[in-house]
């Protein structure tokens, strides 16, 4: 177990160094793109530097007010509606990059969050409320009632069919 | 009780910050390959790829929405713009929803974080879901 997880641990370093290695490998063909790129991974970080504290306190919060049991009640294999509500509004309200919300669902997860609660959370953050006036703008107010409408909707058929999926793939 | 309390605190910041510890390069890593995307591919990139084929425009838009990284935002300008220039609706709502629901890029991130099973299932399902979604949105729209 001990083992599995300094693996783990090493194969994330190992990305970010292999990332590295191909910014230097581009600065030796392209250098003007590779300055640019890290201009814009500043600024990315700049942007996304204030999300990353409301999810670590999200995570803060989470670790000290809910047990495994507690998740598990709410998010967990027996949560029914309830779950599937609180995976699609999260989705919907939680804001930055998907992947800045990676470690509180995998902590969540940990603590007994089904798998479809996880993937309808991830599809419901293609539903933001705040870019809402920018698509009606773009689109038309029926073209975002009807999208959005078929979004919530195939979040939660993605989800049963992701766990399905990967049920029956632990049963073979 | 209150020292109690203060272990309790004290026990989900430690966890968070090796929560923190673990994720780090992990972040860093997709933040470097989205920073170098973005400055490499260019908006006007977008315009240039459909044909105009009525079944071969949707596919592209997903496959290229899959690719494509950025902020939802992004998606929506591109999306119009590319009705203004004439590409079908079905290709645009396409383009968009494999945008913000398929992460080709975040893809060995996710599959480091949730398995490699999870991470290719979920994805794929969204691509197919962006497809059949245009689809429906165009023929609910023309109804209305």
């Amino acid at each position: 177990m001990k083992e599995n997880s300094i693996k783990k641990h090493k194969s994330r370093w190992i990305f970010l160094v292999l990332v590295i290695i191909l910014y230097l490998i581009l600065a030796l063909v392209n250098f003007s793109l590779v300055k640019e790129s890290f201009l814009t991974f500043l600024n990315l970080l700049k942007k996304i530097f204030p999300i990353f504290f409301v999810v670590l306190f999200f995570m803060f919060i989470s670790g000290l007010f809910f047990n495994a049991k507690k998740i598990t009640k709410s998010l967990g294999k027996d949560a029914g509606i309830k779950g599937w509500l609180i995976s699609i509004i999260g989705g919907i309200l939680s804001d930055g990059p998907l992947y800045m919300w990676y470690p509180l669902l995998l902590e969540l997860r940990e603590h007994g969050m089904r798998d479809a609660f996880i993937v309808a959370f991830f599809y419901n953050r293609a539903v933001k409320i705040s870019l809402l006036p920018m698509m009606i703008y773009y689109f038309g107010l029926s073209f975002v009632i009807v999208l959005t409408f078929y979004m919530i909707l195939f979040s939660i058929i993605n989800g049963v069919l992701v766990e399905k999926f990967l049920k029956v793939r632990h049963k073979d | 009780m209150f020292k109690m309390e203060l272990l309790r605190v004290k026990k989900s910041f430690i966890k968070t910050l090796e929560s923190l510890k673990q994720i780090l390069p992990m972040i860093l890593g997709i933040i470097l390959l989205v920073a170098l995307f973005i400055t490499a591919v260019p908006e006007s990139f977008y315009n240039s790829i459909f044909v105009g084929n009525k079944i071969l425009d949707p596919l592209l838009g997903a496959i290229i929405g899959s690719i494509a990284i950025g902020q939802p935002i992004t998606s929506y300008i591109i999306g119009g713009e590319l009705l203004d220039h004439g590409v079908s609706l079905i290709a645009v709502v396409a383009f968009i929803l494999a945008w913000v629901s398929v992460g080709t890029i975040q893809l060995p991130a996710e599959s480091m974080v949730f398995g490699k099973r999870f991470a290719i299932v979920r994805n794929s399902t969204s691509f197919v879901s962006a497809l059949i979604i245009a689809i429906l949105v165009t023929l609910t729209l023309s109804f209305l």
